[in-house]
């Protein structure tokens, strides 16, 4: 079984984030692999465990996200590809699937996994573009995932509630929260991890896809409505002070 | 000509707000850009819902009868639709559906698509999108460069403008094809309640409830505003909530017009799922609690006491 497990890199949650033109300024940021593809990392070696075969972790970037394919070494992938782009925009979905899609249809991957989204573009697009790109199918938002031979079975969730599905192998999964706890590499997984290779494709090996976005412009958020704290001698007070704030002043009640 | 086609979508039979959101931003898109509004509806009975669409913008609503969700054959009518009509902007709700299917669509018909757009406007002819990224850190400007745009919309992002359009309905019966995907049983317990993601008033709990048994005093809240029930990714942890409820970067990411957090001290993780919530209420004992640096209304007070006398005004003044 040949697992392919996506790993995109972002910047940790708790780094400020300065917004430069088209993209943010990357100096004294800390880099991290999204939360939501840790879940896939360890949900492809969790397969492989049982299922035999082998995973590959695969990251779009710079060089830089050679540090979170050695991380997912550590945590014990077989294969680790760097698809090589040096002005990598983290928010062109088209682009990204196509080349990850054109790369598992060479490696024949059997199942491909990566987050339900990312935490830099919150887009929830590239895992099931791959899956229509390779005409395959997919599932989203997976809480559970059985597979045995080609048959797959999976619980989802969905809107007010969760879905059993099944389907047959290739498929292509993104990882909900509660699929399973990411383990975390020990020191001799890491001191190992140093020593692999990576893999390096280009966009040329892998169709030199189009961009079908234009980056407009990088602004700071909004700013918030200023806020204030309220004074009142008690309970009763407060919930006075509030209503009247909500259906007077914000009218949102 | 520049066309906008409209994915609505419906829940238990009943036409979402979401649906009329996209509607009336696609008619300020069509106006901008001199072309029409078309708004497609699946299911079944969906006829019935012309006229509402048309009331806020739809020139046209195109009807396709089917049976329940499925990702790969609604990805399948709506390209279908889009191959047809040939829009050069296709709006769809960021719901759990719209991430489902809309990554399929894109790529069946060529398009670039943004997701999770806020905002929507008009520059040289073509749609800026703008959402929120980095947690909520920053936001970006896009634009789509390929012949047709797709832009998923949050839900609560656009205003619902009343302007007639002609809604005149008509029926298309594209090909869905097979899904490689079987529904074998669905668990919907959770259905009935107002749905997280796209309410407009949200009552949430954190560490500060110390328990799962009192969530029935935000829940009396919740019930009286017609509110959905949040909790923070402690309360989850902590087993006291099912994930379902968590809002943060590892639960939901929500904007409602009203946030009321309770008991929840605001760790950044949380503040990316809520921060661009219109209004947030913090009620927290802790006066230094990050929460506060975002509320609008801050209450330094015991939500035990604090809570239920906001849920009795309420009453009051809505019942």
């Amino acid at each position: 079984m040949k697992i392919i497990v996506l790993v995109k890199q972002v910047p940790d949650t708790e780094t400020n984030i300065k917004v430069g033109d088209k993209s943010i300024n990357e100096a004294g940021i800390k880099w991290i692999i999204s939360p939501y593809d840790e879940f896939a990392i360890e949900e492809g070696l969790r397969l492989r465990e049982k299922n035999g075969g082998e995973v590959i972790a695969v990251s779009l970037g710079p060089d830089r996200v050679q540090e979170s394919l050695r991380q997912a070494y550590a945590m014990g992938a077989d294969r680790a590809v760097q698809i090589k782009v040096d002005n990598y925009v983290p928010f062109d979905t088209v682009l990204t699937a196509e080349l990850i899609a054109n790369f598992a249809k060479a490696e024949n991957a059997d199942i491909i996994i990566g987050g339900r989204q990312s935490i830099d573009s919150d887009s929830s697009q590239v895992v099931i573009q791959v899956a229509e790109g390779l005409g395959i199918a997919h599932i989203s938002f997976a809480v559970s995932l059985e597979i045995s031979g080609t048959s797959v079975k999976a619980t989802k969730e969905v809107e007010g509630g969760t879905q059993v599905v099944e389907t047959s192998l290739p498929v292509a999964i993104t990882a909900q929260k509660g699929l399973n706890e990411p383990r975390y590499p020990n020191l001799k997984g890491l001191m190992a991890a140093k020593k692999k290779p990576i893999e390096t494709k280009t966009p040329a090996d892998l169709g030199n896809p189009a961009s079908k976005i234009e980056v407009v412009g990088l602004e700071p958020p909004p700013p918030r409505i200023p806020g204030r704290k309220l004074e009142a001698a008690d309970a009763k007070g407060y919930a006075e002070q509030l209503v009247k704030a909500l259906r007077e002043e914000a009218k949102v009640i | 000509m520049s066309n906008v086609l409209i994915v609505g979508e419906l829940k238990n039979g009943e036409l979402k707000k979401i649906s009329k959101e996209i509607t009336s931003a696609g008619r300020k898109i069509a106006d901008a850009l001199g072309g029409k509004v078309t708004a497609l509806l699946i299911g079944s009975g969906v006829e019935k819902f012309a006229g509402d669409l048309g009331a806020v913008g739809a020139d046209s609503v195109v009807t396709v009868n089917a049976g329940d969700f499925n990702a790969e054959t609604w990805a399948n009518l709506v390209a279908g639709v889009i191959k047809e009509k040939n829009p050069s902007v296709v709006l769809v709700p960021h719901t759990s559906q719209g991430k489902d299917y809309s990554p399929r669509v894109a790529v069946k018909v060529g398009a670039g698509i943004i997701a999770d757009a806020v905002g929507l406007s008009v520059d040289g002819g073509k749609v800026v999108a703008k959402k929120p990224i980095y947690s909520g850190k920053a936001y970006g400007n896009f634009k789509v460069t390929s012949p047709i745009a797709i832009f998923t919309v949050r839900p609560n992002s656009q205003e619902v403008v009343q302007k007639a359009g002609a809604g005149a309905a008509e029926a298309a019966s594209p090909s869905a094809g097979d899904a490689k995907v079987k529904i074998v049983s669905s668990d919907l317990s959770g259905g009935n309640k107002v749905q997280l993601a796209e309410a407009s008033i949200i009552v949430s709990g954190g560490r500060g409830i110390k328990g799962p048994e009192n969530w029935p005093i935000l829940q009396g809240l919740a019930d009286i505003l017609g509110a959905a029930l949040g909790a923070s990714r402690a309360a989850v942890d902590a087993g006291w909530i099912s994930h379902s409820h968590q809002v943060g970067q590892t639960g939901k990411t929500v904007s409602p017009n009203c946030y009321i957090a309770c008991g929840i001290s605001g760790a950044i993780q949380h503040l990316a799922g809520m921060g661009s919530s219109k209004y947030i209420v913090a009620i927290n004992k802790d006066g230094d609690a990050p929460i506060f640096k975002v509320a609008t209304y801050g209450v330094v007070g015991d939500l035990f006491e604090v809570v239920p006398a906001l849920t009795d005004e309420f009453k009051k003044v809505l019942g």
